[in-house]
């Protein structure tokens, strides 16, 4: 079989109902907003989570990897852009000793953008790491060093620990939009969301994802084919990183604020709830899934710990009886592939 | 003797002792994890939350029943290991031929389950349980002070971790168990009873963290959050072992408490991530763990 061939079915692959559920989603997004038949800060914490899962669903879905620290590339994110936008320095070296550079404030743009990059680049760490193994001890790699990052954010100055950082300014965009108007930060937060899935869309539909999809199948044979397995698992774990840390510093802007409960390992349980239950390797299971569960948890949250015990429950019953997840239960019955 | 490197030998044996205690905590629970891994091939997220439930069980058999340390020390295991051998029949055992990875997110819904529940009753305080009679007060070794129930948990869980290495390794039954390991198939045509001895196996794993939560009940006082940060740790452990030898996970397990205590003395900061530091180099120079196999 000759490459050019495989390029072509590639291509050939129906991609209609993609675009129809995207097309969906996009007026789900203007509509929600026209009418106000829902919170729209809801809406944005809902579409931050969304690109959250969606970043970890490339990597579970499509690699076959299941990062059990996924919280760390949100939170860090999180933290740094929340610094930035707020105060904007630069420490190096030891407390006291080393150099502080002052930049003041940093518009919203750049401050997000290096949230996401520093994001990749711990990612980039992590992952030199944890695909030396594979299976459950790559989930129970992620979950170790995702904890040190938590007892990173705990200790670190800039972090100011329990506290968080509070009250983040949202500033204005490329200098001309204000993102304190919630109009404008909606169409920001949704625009950024839509690129971002069309991203990684893009990316699971190149030559690359099939590559990363034939070492989920078979890595083994991957390797036969003469494909470096992991130079592919790494670039696929530094997107996904970069792109959680996206959700995450998108999420600090949007709640203004950023604190512990973003590094900690219950929040790397909700992403990996949010995926199971919109569906495991689908493209619009995630974005479904993080509605339900961000729902869920605003609504419930009344009942106190009651919401983890039903977590626990929703977890055991997808594993036992609903593995496709709802996007996939419907991607089956329907046949087709969503 | 210890002056010259400004660290009285009180602190420096304080922290041995208490690092010792973490280590036999760790030891039991990476040795359960590593005999439900080698059998069942999968990796109890709820062992956590199970050794908490061995923790509240001797308080329960305390303050409902009047039976004190004793008999917590035998019954909370039993009762703890009868608990997990209900969640392999009911639950478990469903998804056993399923990827490894959905029986980690099941056994993980189950910690949030347990965990859960407990909170809601208990809070996040902790429970205080009193040293039995026995082993209250200590030893002045001269150079320092031993609580007489340190040294008891020390022993006592030394012995625990043998005596199972000494089954697994060195008895009939161990043998057929670590047969049925590597291939089930052929031990079950010998007319062995696999699917019990499954069951079996993840009562006894669960039963050694139950142990250990009913040891850590009189010294960290009983919290329903007491196993949800530990076992990320124990975690890391068994990475650093790797689950391939029982005697592995008992020598990883006090090798790191006792280094865990060490830096306690000699670099504070770093107490609470070292044995993370130590798993990242470890994945540098030898990815398959001290003791595993190359998997």
């Amino acid at each position: 079989m000759s490459a050019a061939r495989q390029v072509k079915g590639i291509a050939a692959r129906p991609v209609q109902d993609e675009m129809i559920g995207f097309a969906v989603m996009v007026l789900l997004l203007v509509v929600v907003k026209i009418t106000g038949l829902v919170y729209p800060y809801f809406i944005m914490q809902a579409l931050c989570f969304a690109l959250f899962a969606c970043a970890f669903n490339l990597l579970v879905g499509y690699v076959g990897l299941l990062s059990f620290g996924h919280a760390m590339f949100l939170g860090i994110a999180g933290y740094v852009s929340a610094h930035l936008a707020k105060v904007g320095t630069i420490s190096i070296g030891p407390a006291r000793l080393g150099w502080t550079i002052d930049f003041g404030p940093w518009p919203p743009e750049w401050a997000i953008l290096t949230g996401a990059v520093s994001a990749g680049v711990l990612g980039l760490v992590v992952g030199l790491l944890a695909i030396r193994r594979q299976g459950i001890y790559f989930a129970m790699i992620t979950l170790a060093l995702a904890q040190m990052i938590y007892f990173f954010c705990v200790e670190a100055p800039f972090t100011h620990g329990e506290d968080g950082i509070q009250s983040v300014p949202q500033g204005r965009l490329f200098g001309l939009f204000d993102l304190s108007n919630v109009t404008v930060l909606y169409t920001f937060v949704a625009v950024v969301f839509l690129l971002a899935f069309l991203m990684i869309y893009r990316t699971i539909n190149s030559p690359f994802g099939e590559i990363l999809t034939a070492i989920r199948e078979n890595e083994a044979r991957a390797v036969s084919l003469g494909y470096n397995v992991d130079d592919y698992k790494l670039a696929a774990f530094v997107i996904s990183a970069t792109l959680a840390g996206l959700a995450g510093a998108l999420k600090a802007i949007v709640a203004q604020n950023a604190s512990l409960t973003d590094v900690h390992w219950s929040m790397s349980g909700d992403v990996i709830l949010m995926t199971l239950v919109g569906g495991l390797g689908t493209i619009f299971g995630p974005v479904v899934g993080a509605v339900i569960v961000v729902a869920m948890q605003q609504y419930l949250a009344a009942f106190g710990q009651w919401v983890t015990v039903i977590q626990g429950v929703i977890f055991v019953v997808c594993v036992l009886a609903f593995r496709r997840g709802i996007i996939g239960e419907i991607a089956h019955a329907l046949k087709r592939s969503l | 003797m210890f002056e010259w490197i400004g660290i009285s030998p009180q602190a420096l044996f304080g922290q041995l002792l208490l690092g010792l205690i973490n280590g036999s905590f760790y030891a039991l629970l990476s040795l359960g994890l590593a005999v439900i891994f080698g059998m069942l091939n999968i990796i109890n997220f709820a062992h956590g939350a199970l050794y908490m439930m061995g923790a509240f069980c001797a308080y329960f058999l305390l303050n409902a029943f009047g039976l004190g340390y004793w008999w917590a020390l035998v019954l909370a295991p039993l009762i703890i290991g009868v608990f997990g051998m209900v969640i392999e029949r009911t639950l478990l055992q469903w998804i056993a031929r399923l990827d490894p990875l959905y029986s980690l997110l099941m056994t993980f819904g189950l910690c949030l389950v347990i965990q859960g529940v407990f909170q809601n009753y208990f809070g996040s305080s902790g429970l205080p349980y009193a040293i039995p009679r026995e082993l209250s007060g200590g030893q002045n070794l001269g150079f320092m002070f031993l609580p007489n129930y340190r040294a008891w948990v020390i022993v006592f869980s030394l012995v625990v971790c043998l005596a199972t290495w000494f089954m697994i390794e060195r008895t009939r039954l161990g043998a057929r168990l670590r047969a049925a390991t590597e291939n089930p198939t052929l031990v079950r045509a010998f007319g062995i009873d696999v699917p019990r001895m499954i069951t079996l196996t993840y009562g006894f794993g669960v039963a050694l963290a139950a142990l250990a939560g009913v040891l850590s009940a009189p010294i960290n006082q009983v919290r329903p959050t007491m196993g949800a940060d530990f076992i990320i740790v124990v975690f890391a452990v068994v990475v650093i072992g790797g689950m391939g030898s029982i005697m592995g996970s008992i020598v990883t397990g006090f090798l790191l408490g006792v280094v865990e205590g060490m830096t306690k003395v000699f670099y504070p900061e770093a107490s609470n991530t070292v044995i993370f530091v130590i798993m990242a180099l470890v994945l540098l120079v030898k990815p398959a763990g001290l003791f595993g196999r190359t998997a």
